[in-house]
């Protein structure tokens, strides 16, 4: 067997969850190379060859693949990975625009955010909103699968042993159905919310905007990320990229804190994987007390400065 | 320019879902099924860009059993003009439905094809993509912000890190995001009005594609369920309890 990982990045350095889908990767067994795609992506392959148990780092250096537009990065991706029994990348927001792309080119089927690998052709993935989970095995010959990083402890980020080779490809492929028109990058100094170690998130409670410094002073005690709820988001208190749920990030920290939410199914679906859950609402019959290991019934604005001195406190 | 929408039936967001005891799937006997979240934006999209002139046009196509023509039938009474059903017993899986999605695309030719990000059962988020490499068009996904332009279209799409924006050429396919718009209701006038409204069936054979499915699924389980836990009565019990119970600040 031999597995193509699509590393996930910024061009500038590797994305942790490329760790979280190598992991994977060993679980199925065979060789690992990794694909990254990008443009001045010289350290990403780097860091990319020293992972644990990489075998071969393929590099496509062109400014086609800059912005990760997915007509230009599925076609490379199939070609470059027609050779292969397996094609992995992280269910990122990137992963899941050009991998469905990438098996609709190859004429065969994808696995979306496995959580677990049962064996070659076997995984474990969420369904329903992480109501019910499924167990599918996939009868293509390549498997194409996205991973939720989540779902696997992450190899070294230096493996110890040799690193890989580094192999330049010179595949330029420019589908010219897209083009890139701008951005808009939410700045913070926190940790990134899908792989912080604390996440804390507020809700429609919060009632504003302005309200999430409260939270945002708490996290930088903690070393914590923001997150937040739908509802939060479609208020505008934040923006997108801090929606955790099912259709949102899912994240699994060490601790987060549920502040104003009240826990509906399709929050829990990214969160409940969680290894600790703090909730705090006024509301002693919210939902999310179902979930929480601490909660505390209590308005929020009384709690979270209060959280803030007590912390200040102990840290 | 004529816009194309798939919608899907699936199992109605605010429904609990069960597992089957026999571990087979989950129980879909007498529940509740409804129009997919994703798919409700993508058809308000569709009608918003009528509204605005852009649009002349709105086709929507479900795939799935009989009783699929009713979210057909919502669709048409939300504003869209004619509904294709192609209708199959069987589990249509992602790239299959693709491809009965591209048969539909070459025989109409639209000029955007809306779909939803994520069908709420399967959790997929492959159709539409699928569905743009199949038919050589670019796609717009998890967008919040759709802006035709001449034969262009720009698309603002929700990404890990923010908003990104695209131009693809027409046509093009886009998937919705939560922020794109608020679906309306319908009313009643509406719906009496798309009983009327034209509607073929046709079945995957017509279409020349064979819908069996790829991967097939072993076995479906409950998660593990989670313990509630314990109340604290203030903050100071909370962070002595984090700090020394759970070890986790
Ligand atoms: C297709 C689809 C996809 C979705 N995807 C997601 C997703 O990815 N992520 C997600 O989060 N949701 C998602 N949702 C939405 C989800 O169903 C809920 O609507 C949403 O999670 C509710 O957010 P909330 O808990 O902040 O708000 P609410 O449910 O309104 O809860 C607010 C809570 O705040 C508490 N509160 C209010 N004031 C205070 C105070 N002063 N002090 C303490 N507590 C207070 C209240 O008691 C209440 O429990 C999705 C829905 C659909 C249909
Ligand atoms: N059976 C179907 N009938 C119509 N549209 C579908 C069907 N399956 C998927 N789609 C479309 O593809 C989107 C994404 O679905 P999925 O890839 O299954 O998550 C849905 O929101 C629909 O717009």
């Amino acid at each position: 067997m031999s597995i193509l990982v699509i590393a996930e990045h910024d061009n500038s350095s590797l994305k942790q969850a490329t760790l979280n889908v190598v992991a994977a990767a060993k679980a199925i067994g065979g060789d690992i190379d990794v694909l990254v795609a990008g443009e001045n992506v010289g350290a990403v392959a780097e860091a990319a060859a020293k992972a644990e148990g990489v075998n071969k780092v393929l590099v496509a250096d062109n400014a086609a693949y800059g912005h990760f537009l997915a007509e230009n990065l599925s076609e490379l991706v199939a070609e470059v990975g027609k050779g292969y029994s397996h094609i992995l990348t992280s269910a990122g927001t990137t992963g899941k625009d050009f991998m469905p792309r990438v098996a609709a080119l190859l004429d065969v089927a994808q696995v979306s955010d496995i959580i677990r690998v049962e064996s070659e052709d076997t995984f474990v993935r969420p369904i329903y909103a992480g109501n019910a989970i499924a167990t599918v095995k996939a009868n293509d010959s390549i498997k194409v699968v996205t991973v939720r990083p989540t779902g696997f402890d992450p190899v070294a980020a230096e493996g110890g042993s040799a690193s890989a080779s580094v192999e330049q490809l010179d595949v330029v492929k420019d589908a010219g159905l897209s083009s890139f028109v701008g951005e808009e990058k939410a700045q913070s100094d926190r940790p990134d919310l899908a792989s912080a170690g604390i996440v804390i998130s507020g809700g429609r409670g919060m009632q504003n905007g302005d309200n999430f410094k409260m939270l945002e002073q708490v996290a930088d005690l903690m070393g914590a990320a923001v997150g937040a709820s739908r509802a939060a988001v479609d208020a505008g208190f934040v923006p997108n990229d801090m929606q955790v749920g099912q259709t949102g990030k899912i994240v699994a920290p060490q601790l987060y804190v549920a502040v104003g939410i009240s826990g509906a199914i399709q929050h829990l679906a990214g969160m409940s994987d969680s290894k600790v859950i703090v909730a705090i609402n006024k509301d002693e019959e919210a939902p999310i007390f179902q979930v929480a290991d601490y909660g505390l019934v209590a308005d929020l604005f009384e709690a979270v400065p209060q959280l803030e001195e007590e912390l200040k406190k102990v840290l | 320019m004529k816009v194309l929408v798939a919608v899907k039936r699936v199992i109605d967001y605010n429904v609990k879902v069960r597992v089957k005891p026999d571990n087979t799937g989950v129980d879909l006997a007498n529940v509740k099924m409804a129009m997919n979240p994703f798919c409700e934006i993508a058809v308000e999209e569709a009608v918003r860009l009528k509204e605005k002139g852009v649009a002349s046009e709105i086709v929507v196509v479900s795939i799935g059993p009989k009783a699929a023509q009713e979210q057909i039938r919502t669709a048409l009474a939300l504003g869209a003009d004619r509904g294709i059903h192609i209708e199959t017993d069987e589990e249509v899986q992602s790239l299959e439905a693709a491809k009965l999605l591209k048969a539909v695309v070459e025989k109409e030719e639209p000029k955007l094809v809306i779909l939803g990000k994520q069908s709420i059962d399967s959790d997929n988020n492959q159709t539409g993509q699928m569905l743009a490499a199949l038919t050589g068009m670019g796609q717009g996904t998890f967008a919040s912000e759709v802006v035709v332009d001449g034969d262009k279209v720009n698309v603002t799409r929700e990404v890990d890190g923010g908003l990104m924006t695209v131009a693809l050429n027409l046509p093009a396919v886009v998937t919705t995001d939560l922020r794109l718009n608020e679906p309306r209701y319908a009313s009643l006038p509406n719906i009496m009005k798309a009983k009327k409204k034209p509607l073929d069936s046709v079945s995957p054979a017509d279409l020349g594609v064979d819908v069996a499915a790829r991967l097939s699924t072993l076995k479906v389980e409950a998660p593990a369920a989670r313990q509630a836990g314990i109340k604290v009565a203030d903050v100071a019990e909370l962070v002595d309890k984090l700090k020394n119970e759970a070890k986790v600040i």
